[in-house]
């Protein structure tokens, strides 16, 4: 294949999911059904069936079980992977930290939906903002041709870090929208993610083992430790993957963070997902009127990119962080946070303040982004703000 | 027995190999210990029978004591003893 050229597709985010999932063919695929993430598998489902793949489809009962049947699987050599969303992600939860410690590379797609009660289908990251400390590696994408690559690449980070890891799409606004997908052939795909050669084989009986024993005061911190070791070299990892995938196919897609207009920028937004998209447009208007605005975009959350963060945002006079997600520790939602936490000790700390936005999948529109902007500005301007505010609420 | 830092640990918390059931001792949390006295012991085996911990050591049909390792001293080996010999008494671990 020659470098930048693909063959183009029109797909929705979960088409493109469940396409790239295709050209993975993984070994098995264990799910439970979900608005929004309900056609991943579904759709993937009918290649099992066609005999597209040569993937061992398991439906079960829950998704309590569906991870647990992955675990299962995981363990015994399997290149494995699942998708859902919300109550099914919350179902999960248990599992996630033992897929985590157990050192398998899983690799789940979520289509990000919030959290009942009340009961409600559309997106935003309550769901996987509740995983953060669940050891899983955490790549929140902007549209649906981010998501088909990053589903490839998470296979190839996962299995070389031997960590979990979960690929987000904001549910509806990119699981079901069509755009124009950038593929790549079944080859190619086949060649980058390699086989898993795994940490340990349930079914190597030359070499048994004994998978998830006991661990009490004399060793469960070295296994901790381990796991964090895992993240820590994470970092290189997705850097390097990161870098190899766009050298190979022409693509230009970002590792930890995506900078936007942010070179002579006085005032910063910082978005993940599709309201970067949005938010991108509006800067462009903005800087047509002279504005210095620029945004930075966080990809991947989990491991946290706090050197990115420190380097794209220190001297910035002003940050605005949104978030799609709720702590309800009253400090502001959760990447608000952990952008200030990694600003504490940069040598020009921005002044910063938050957005709680979109909850419930309430659309995040032209209006919003003029008001977070214009919020952000003043803030630079020196006028005194809350700690955070809530956008497109009826106060 | 030094323990193992992080580094020297195998990934993933698995135990590589097979058998390693052995290695762990169990009885390092007894309360009280089986002892068998051998001038009552007719060797019936019901204590090697029973005993939950493969912990009843015995030789060409004759027991020969206890593996004080894997005991964890439930007591069970002293409760199936036949009442007419009573050959197994629990006593007190010294702390």
């Amino acid at each position: 294949m020659e470098k930048g050229t693909f063959i183009k597709m029109a797909l929705t985010g979960n088409e493109a999911y469940a396409y790239a999932m295709k050209q993975i063919n993984p070994d098995v695929v264990a799910a439970y059904p979900i608005t929004p993430a309900t056609e991943i598998v579904q759709i993937f489902s009918k290649y099992v069936a066609n005999g597209e793949v040569d993937t061992e489809f398991i439906p079960v009962e829950s998704e309590h079980s569906a991870l647990s049947a992955c675990v299962g699987a995981s363990v015994g050599g399997a290149r494995v992977m699942t998708g859902t969303s919300s109550q099914g992600l919350a179902l999960m939860h248990e599992i996630q930290y033992i897929a985590a410690g157990l050192r398998l590379p899983i690799v789940m797609a979520v289509a990000n939906r919030t959290l009942s009660a009340p009961i409600n289908i559309h997106g935003d990251h309550s769901d996987t903002m509740g995983s953060r400390d669940s050891g899983w590696i955490q790549i929140y994408t902007e549209n649906a041709n981010e998501a088909y690559h990053s589903v490839i690449m998470a296979i190839k980070i996962a299995e070389t870090v031997n960590l979990p890891a979960m690929v987000m799409l904001d549910g509806f606004i990119i699981s079901h929208e069509m755009e124009v997908v950038n593929t790549l052939p079944d080859e190619e795909v086949k060649k980058f993610i390699g086989e898993r050669k795994p940490l340990y084989n349930l079914f190597d009986f030359e070499n048994p083992v004994t998978v998830g024993p006991l661990d009490l005061q004399d060793y469960y911190f070295e296994h901790k430790r381990q796991q964090m070791e895992a993240m820590f070299n994470a970092k290189k990892v997705i850097l390097e993957i990161t870098k190899k995938y766009n050298d190979t196919f022409g693509t230009d897609i970002p590792a930890f963070v995506e900078p936007y207009r942010l070179d002579d920028a006085e005032y910063a937004v910082v978005a993940l997902s599709s309201a970067a998209s949005t938010l991108k447009e509006i800067i462009d208007e903005w800087r047509e009127k002279g504005e210095k605005v620029g945004l930075l975009r966080l990809r991947i959350t989990r491991p946290f990119p706090y050197e990115e963060v420190k380097k794209y945002l220190s001297g910035i006079k002003a940050v605005g962080v949104m978030d799609r997600a709720e702590t309800h520790s009253t400090l502001g939602g959760p990447m608000l946070q952990e952008v200030k936490a990694a600003l504490y000790d940069a040598e020009k700390r921005p002044k910063i303040t938050g957005f709680v936005f979109g909850l419930g999948g309430r659309d995040f529109d032209d209006e919003q982004a003029n008001t977070v902007l214009s919020m952000i500005k003043d803030l630079k301007d020196g006028k005194e703000l809350p700690l955070y505010s809530f956008i497109g609420v009826r106060e | 027995m030094k323990l193992k830092s992080w580094k020297e640990l195998p990934e993933g918390a698995i135990i590589p190999g097979a058998p390693n059931s052995p290695e762990f001792k169990t009885g390092d949390w007894r309360t009280e210990r089986p002892v068998i006295n051998f001038d009552k012991c007719t060797h019936c085996h019901l204590c090697w029978l029973y005993c939950p911990d493969s912990s009843i050591l015995t030789e060409n049909g004759k027991i020969k004591g206890v593996d004080y390792d894997h005991c964890k001293g439930c007591g069970i080996c002293a409760e199936v003893c036949p009442p007419s010999i009573k050959a197994i008494t629990m006593e007190k671990e010294e702390v």
